[in-house]
């Protein structure tokens, strides 16, 4: 099948990639740009382990195919820290122990990066609401429950202060 | 980074975040699925779809025409380069591609490799195999009746020596029967007051990690690197020698982190098909599975449990005869281990004179099952706390009473015979008890919503005996290095490693460095398995931190330091070689003392440390429905010391999440042997949703005597508990008893309709 070009800003870059039509994000980002924090595992868009941010809207990177990319703003896990700075989330993430086997959680933490820009200051119930299409097999799901809410009181402060 | 310089409190016993929390955080972290080699094949594999059955052809002639495609390959190639292609830790009975015959739905049996994925996927569908179906045997119980044999043969290992009688059986699919015979249950029984006896199944779930299993292997003629999501290196390393007929250290086999393991990514998976395609292509090949292939290749062991119970008018267990039969599918895995090392405490941890066990390994036509976090513990809890709820309630016996009247205690002798100690059995059921109120009257519910509550409590002999070997090298600037072959697959063992060698060394844990498992490079450890490497790994890198430590003490009485000397270790280096230079290593090997059981199952020494955990719950129960709720969930477990209390609880708090869904919803669905609902669509695993809104994780005092620290193994320890608490609060609450796995809203329903006396019909 023919590849197409295509052109958008990935991580803050302008890239530019040949892609083929049935190529998902996933495998875009990996085979050409070597970021892994995106990964497929049930390949079906219902884990959440492929989320990723198109125009600041989070997406299904195992579903949403990579031509669909051109023109686009993409932002994947690896550009959330800064050197030596960690974003709020990925801090508040390993604080409250929200994880185990890490597989998962680069896709929860772009799930609590959209979550957040859309409540500054969820409860409980919106968290689990909005985090509900992403599993986690290790089940630190109180975890993760604790870790928005900490992200959220960082970001509060970071913002404020 | 001058480490010694930095404050050094005591590093046991801290909440240290994970050591490998930034890399995870940031999306670095290495996992095998994700890992690309220069020049790489992926192979995609064609499977049998037929439970049984005589390959009579398999034609890929069309497969190898797609353009792109690499080689297609089945047994007939993998023999030419292996010539007794067959793998597994107790039995050599799994070929690498099938050879002659199939024995369960999803069996591999011919490969495509290619440099594009979706150009293997695509050929794989124009492979066309032709079976003679041969009869099929799936029910565990069935099976053991021997109608319908899955092997024609029993191929036993020769790693295990109690295996070796099996060698060369036919006419039985029973791989492996433990018995154990304390004491003369039948004459108990003929003078017991009273008699219960209740047949309880559990259903067929899977691991399902959310890595699937991924190897790659890289063969040259001079040895092959396997990268691999393995739970054991130094296992696959000795099996992939044994394959190649090599000596083990042209094999070398790279874990890096895994994206969750719970047993199945022990043993051998894929890496020796990888290494056999590797062999054939003259490539490095990768086999990385999809979500869906997981559930055609390790799952949890379906079981059936007959128990049955003898008291006397006081309502003390006299008698308790326990049969169960394990499902192992198609081949072995480590079943064996399963059935006779859960064998041990099938009847409970319960004070009990006579006590009679039967446990069998059972083949079956489905996908193999092996070890899922509990090593069948988890099976056989749900059976006798259901049991023992049961018999309580009979009696008309506060269930709470009648364990304690009943409990095994520290210095009685458990059904093996071996004297319990450090296993604080009743202080977990007395913490559950406290944390339920379970004195205080319980607001039951009305109408169409009713409340109940229950617990269980448990006990598990740990594997034994296994071997850890570990090594401590300390660098000529003073910083240390660990090298030790557990592999964290998400339970935090590197950061809990970390920290004993840091206490030794009077160094900050976060300042150790823990060097990914290589076994060109890390020593040999048994497996990262049924919650023994805090343990043995745990003392093996405690004597190589110590062995360094004594080294390092030479070394300054040998430089003339005054007793008590404080100098950086960096030091001493420079003073001793005139420069930054030099390494001190120290190493530890851990084996703890074990006498195997002789034929009646006995043996004055089961286990080096017994693991305890409760578990209580408070549910809801929609009558109109059948669906239950599970409004808070209490786990308390005897952990011995925690090295980290927040990874303690982690593990807690995610074993019991994992088990409310072997609990409530999970179940693989089986048609003729053939799953219909391999997909995370089609088969529910717990989400955020389904976390009991109140959540309590607890830990008793109490300090393992022979541990590490004072410490013993968590992982698996939360699974045992839930599944009968659920169960026995079902019952508090609308008075109907299940006795299948899974707890889900039809058999409940189903339940009351036929309490009702209006039983709905099948399906």
């Amino acid at each position: 099948m023919a590849a197409r070009t295509i052109n958008f800003t990935l991580n803050g870059r302008p890239v530019t990639a040949d892609v083929k039509p049935h190529h998902n994000v996933v495998e875009l980002l990996q085979s050409q740009f070597a970021l892994t924090g995106a990964r497929e595992s049930c390949g079906q868009g219902l884990c959440g382990c492929c989320t990723v941010l198109v125009d600041g809207k989070p997406v299904s990177g195992c579903l949403y195919l990579a031509v669909f990319l051109d023109g686009a703003d993409v932002v994947t896990v690896e550009h959330l820290a800064e050197p030596g700075k960690l974003d709020p989330v990925q801090e508040a993430f390993i604080e409250c122990g929200a994880f185990q086997c890490g597989y998962c959680t680069p896709g929860f933490i772009m799930m609590s990066k959209a979550l957040l820009a859309q409540h500054a200051d969820p409860d409980d119930q919106q968290i689990r609401d909005y985090l509900t299409g992403n599993l986690c097999r290790c089940a630190a799901y109180p975890e993760i429950v604790n870790a928005v809410k900490m992200a959220a009181r960082k970001s509060k402060a970071g913002s404020t202060g | 980074m001058a480490t010694t310089t930095l404050p050094a409190a005591h590093q046991v016993g801290r909440s240290l975040p994970r050591l490998e929390a930034r890399e995870k955080v940031t999306g670095r972290a290495e996992y095998t699925h994700l890992m690309r080699l220069p020049g790489m094949l992926h192979a995609k594999i064609f499977r049998s779809t037929v439970a049984h059955g005589r390959i009579k052809s398999v034609d890929v002639s069309e497969a190898r025409k797609v353009p792109g495609v690499y080689a297609v390959y089945t047994s007939e190639d993998v023999r030419k380069v292996i010539p007794n292609p067959y793998y597994g830790p107790a039995f050599h009975d799994q070929p690498i591609l099938a050879i002659d015959k199939v024995h369960f739905v999803g069996e591999p049996v011919a490969v495509v490799l290619a440099f594009d994925p979706h150009v293997a996927d695509q050929a794989v569908q124009q492979i066309v195999a032709d079976y003679e179906e041969l009869p099929a045997v799936f029910d565990e119980v069935e099976a053991a009746g021997n109608k319908v044999l899955v092997h024609d043969e029993l191929k036993p290992a020769g790693t295990f020596a109690d295996l070796k009688h099996l060698k060369g059986r036919k006419g039985t699919n029973i791989a492996l029967d433990f018995r154990l015979r304390r004491g003369d249950v039948e004459k108990a029984f003929a003078s017991a007051a009273h008699v219960f006896e209740h047949t309880f199944r559990t259903q067929k779930v899977l691991h399902l990690p959310f890595e699937p299993f991924a190897s790659i292997a890289d063969y040259r003629d001079d040895g092959v690197t396997i990268h691999s999501s393995a739970q054991g290196p130094s296992f696959v390393r000795t099996e992939i020698a044994r394959l190649l007929g090599w000596p083990e250290n042209r094999v070398r086999i790279k874990v890096p982190y895994l994206g969750g393991g719970y047993g199945g990514k022990l043993y051998i998976k894929m890496e020796a098909l990888a290494l056999a395609m590797s062999m054939l292509a003259r490539r490095p090949v990768k086999v990385a599975l999809t979500m869906e292939e997981q559930f055609y290749t390790i799952t949890k062991h379906p079981s059936t449990f007959r128990i049955k119970s003898g008291l006397d008018k006081d309502g003390k267990i006299v008698a308790r005869k326990c049969e169960v039969w394990w499902n192992g599918g198609a081949y072995a895995d480590i079943g064996p281990r399963v059935t006779q090392k859960s064998g041990f405490t099938a009847s409970g941890p319960y004070d009990i004179d006579n006590v009679w066990i039967d446990s069998y390994a059972v083949y079956t036509n489905l996908t193999p099952a092996g070890a899922l976090r509990g090593f069948g513990v988890p099976q056989l809890v749900w059976a006798y706390e259901s049991h023992t709820d049961m018999i309580a309630r009979a009696l008309k016996r506060d269930p709470l009473e009648f364990r304690k009247q009943n409990l095994l205690r520290d210095g009685r002798p458990q059904a093996t015979g071996t004297i319990l100690k450090d296993a604080a059995i009743e202080k977990v059921l007395d913490r559950i008890a406290e944390r339920l109120n379970w004195k205080r009257p319980f607001d039951k519910g009305t109408g169409t919503l009713r409340r109940g509550r229950g617990f269980a409590v448990a006990l598990k002999a740990v594997i034994s005996p296994t071997t850890s070997v570990a090594i401590v090298n300390v660098a000529g600037d003073g910083s240390a290095t660990l090298y030790c072959g557990t592999v964290d697959m998400g339970q935090g063992s590197d950061t809990a490693m970390a920290q004993m060698v840091g206490e030794v060394l009077n160094m900050p844990a976060e300042s150790v460095r823990i060097v990914p498992r290589d076994t060109d490079v890390t020593p040999y450890d048994m497996g990262t398995l049924g919650s023994r490497s805090l343990f043995h790994m745990g003392h093996a890198v405690r004597l190589a931190a110590e062995d360094a430590r004594a080294k390092i003490a030479a070394l300054r009485a040998e430089l003339g330091e005054p007793e008590g000397s404080n100098a950086p270790l960096g030091d001493l280096f420079r003073k001793k070689y005139g420069m930054q230079a030099g390494n001190i290593i120290g190493t530890g090997t851990y084996k703890p003392d074990y006498i195997p059981p002789d034929a009646d199952g006995l043996t004055a020494n089961a286990t080096p440390f017994w693991m305890v955990a409760g578990t209580g719950v408070e549910i809801e129960v929609d009558t109109e429905t059948g669906h239950v709720r599970v409004t808070r969930l209490i786990n308390v477990a005897d952990v011995g010391k925690p090295i980290n209390p927040k990874i303690v609880e982690t593990q807690l708090s995610g074993a019991s999440l994992m088990q409310l869904g072997f609990s409530m919803f999970e179940k693989m669905h089986l048609d003729g042997g053939q799953v219909t609902n391999a997909s995370l669509a089609d088969y529910k695993i717990p989400g955020i949703h389904d976390v009991p809104l109140l959540m309590e994780n607890e830990t008793v005092e109490t300090v393992q005597e022979n541990g590490p620290f004072g410490a013993k193994g968590v992982g698996e320890l939360a699974t045992f508990g839930l599944s009968p608490a659920i169960a026995n609060a079902i019952d508090d609450a609308i008075g109907v008893r299940l006795m299948e796995l899974p707890l889900n809203a039809e058999a409940v329903f189903r339940a009351l309709r036929v309490k009702d006396n209006k039983p709905l019909g099948d399906e």
